[in-house]
């Protein structure tokens, strides 16, 4: 079976945590892992007589992040419930949005600065406000006879986005899912904690197989339980394989049998079918009652849309485009987040160079920040004084190597860079010493200069070892340069 | 028109209820007289009638993002017919 020989087609359906301090509907705390059942009220345990009321911010979010998708905004939008039965949903029914969702019509740009894939649109067809359920735990290995039931999660704010089967291969699902969620982490508007389910993604999977009677396509299956976006792409890619097989022994077709459920299981690397509640898709969707409509006039959307601040696309051609970054270097730095980048922007601002400022900054400050395990904020050699070294840097002052040391005292010190090369006895090494020091070298090895006299100019750079030890705050490249010359004449 | 007892099992399916053949008899004959009961509604010409989302004409209801104290647990816990001081038990839940 060759790899082209069909077109996968991937939709997903992803739920985002808002970060709100309370609930959609009330106000209990939404804080992740406190004790079971000990944040919940009359309101999301859905005691009779209990009212909803709207958390402003919540919807305030959920604004932000469509805007941010380049979603029109309905200037009108209602609540429905959403009716099952299950013993996570104390209230019996779900409120979400069904007809009238606030948000609809979108797109997320994609691209990878490897150059694997093609920059295109991800159409989104609706991003919707619900609330969430409680979680069910059962501990099968334990002999459990009862499945334990915690609310502290019911009523907690998502956001569901669902986009277009518009990806077309497992590393664009996943590629659009790493941009969704920089977005969302610019935006302020979820932490994406995939550990603590704060972001959740569902895959709709179906291949497109030309035959000779024409295209036809498969059925559809959802995908749930994929804990990484690497598990996305796993799970999507043995499911691809899994329905091409299939297909040439029973050679079903869209139609032919119900959307099916199957389950990511991560160990075993395979999806599993998931037992089918046919009885349960009647939702039997209706307006909530208890909750009013909201009407979003144009004067809120503009004012929404101009809080946006600038976002990571628009980010990375800045960045491609005042300083010449190469898209894999500006993806870099805009995946550091809005934090990493201002590091970056003072960095490359004042020290006037932002390629070498691109350079520090991932080799040396990024490695720094993993090796001490902190934040950007945290680190305590801002942007203005690594700048005062880049300078030094650039006007040929010191040499790379040397300022990778002045930059580890500066990084545990509040010195300037002048300060430490002083302390360090780095002092600029002028012109004529350097080259009175290339003619001793050369005079005593006369090997090597015979070896760059017939084109084996690399010979030159044992050079620089020898020329340290006699004086430490020689430039390598500059005296590998006079080494060269003088050696030709000579 | 009133309801089918086909009807009536789907409906006490969703709502996981169960039901002797002799009930079910009786609440499709009694579900029915609602529905026809509702049904009268359906004699208005509501031709030139704007659907609406709500019965009251107000929008844009909303509180501040602010917490407030939940209930304690072991009141809130007292409700529930099975639970282990932690959590509510419920029948074995399998799968997803
Ligand atoms: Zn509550």
């Amino acid at each position: 079976m060759s790899e082209t020989s069909y077109d996968i087609v991937i939709g997903l359906e992803i739920h985002v945590q808002l970060l709100t301090a309370s609930k959609l509907f009330c106000g209990c705390s939404t804080k992740f892992g406190a004790p079971p059942n000990t944040q919940t009220c009359p309101v999301c345990t859905g005691m009779p007589g209990s009212l909803p009321v709207m958390n402003r911010r919540a919807f305030e979010l959920g604004l932000r992040t469509a805007l941010a998708l380049n979603c029109q905004i309905a200037p009108f939008t209602k609540w429905d419930r959403k009716n099952y039965y299950y013993p996570d949903l104390p209230k019996g029914y779900q409120i979400s949005q069904f007809d009238l969702p606030f948000s609809s019509e979108g797109w997320l740009e994609i691209s990878d600065p490897k150059g694997k894939i093609e920059p295109r649109r991800i159409g989104i067809i609706r991003a919707h406000l619900e609330e969430d359920a409680g979680k069910s735990m059962h501990d099968e290995a334990a002999g459990q006879a009862d499945s334990r039931i915690d609310l502290n999660r019911t009523g907690t704010p998502l956001l569901e986005i669902v986009s277009k089967p518009d990806m077309r291969s497992p590393a664009e699902a996943k590629a659009f899912l790493t941009e969704l969620k920089l977005l969302l982490t610019y935006l302020e508007v979820s932490d994406c904690n995939m550990q603590e389910g704060s972001l959740r993604v569902d895959a709709n999977v179906n291949l497109h197989i030309p035959t000779p009677d024409g295209k036809i396509a498969t059925p559809i299956v959802e995908i749930k339980n994929m804990n990484s976006f690497r598990a996305v792409e796993r799970a999507l890619t043995y499911e691809a394989a899994r329905q091409y097989e299939v297909w040439q022994e029973t050679g079903q077709k869209i139609g032919d049998i119900p959307k099916q459920t199957r389950g990511w299981d991560d160990v075993a690397n395979i999806t599993r079918g998931q037992r089918h509640k046919e009885e349960s898709s009647d939702y039997r969707y209706f307006p909530d009652p208890d909750l009013v409509p909201v009407t979003v006039t144009e004067a809120t959307v503009a004012d929404a849309r101009a809080a946006l601040g600038e976002l990571p696309a628009a980010l990375r051609t800045r960045l491609e485009a005042t300083f010449g970054l190469t898209p894999y270097d500006s993806d870099v730095i805009v995946n550091q987040g809005k934090r990493g980048v201002e590091y970056f922007l003072e960095l490359a601002t004042h020290s006037g160079d932002g390629k070498l400022a691109s350079n520090w900054f991932q080799q040396d400050v990024l490695r720094t920040l993993t090796e001490q395990k902190i934040e950007i904020d945290q680190f305590g050699l801002r942007p203005e004084r690594l700048a005062g070294l880049l300078q030094k840097v650039r006007g040929k002052e010191i040499d790379t190597s040397r300022a990778r040391e002045v930059f580890a005292a500066m990084a545990t010190s509040q010195k300037s860079a002048a300060e430490v090369m002083a302390e360090l006895g780095i002092v600029q090494v002028d012109e004529s010493q350097l080259v009175e020091l290339c003619r001793e070298l050369l005079a005593a090895n006369p090997k090597i200069v015979a070896d760059i006299k017939e084109g084996r100019g690399k010979a030159a750079g044992a050079l620089i070892g020898q020329a340290k030890k006699k004086n430490p705050n020689v430039n390598p490249g500059r005296l590998m340069e006079i080494c060269l010359e003088l050696a030709q004449g000579m | 028109m009133g309801l089918t007892r086909d009807e009536v099992e789907k409906v006490s399916l969703l709502a996981r209820l169960q039901f002797t053949p002799a009930e079910l008899e009786r609440l499709t004959e009694q579900l029915g007289q609602i529905v026809d009961y509702v049904q009268l509604l359906a004699e208005l010409d509501t031709t030139h009638v704007e659907p609406m989302a709500h019965p009251v004409d107000i929008a844009n209801v909303f509180r501040p993002d602010e917490v407030r104290p939940s209930l304690p647990r072991d009141e809130v816990l007292a409700n529930a017919p099975h639970h282990d001081q932690e959590c509510y038990l419920v029948p074995a839940v399998l799968g997803d």
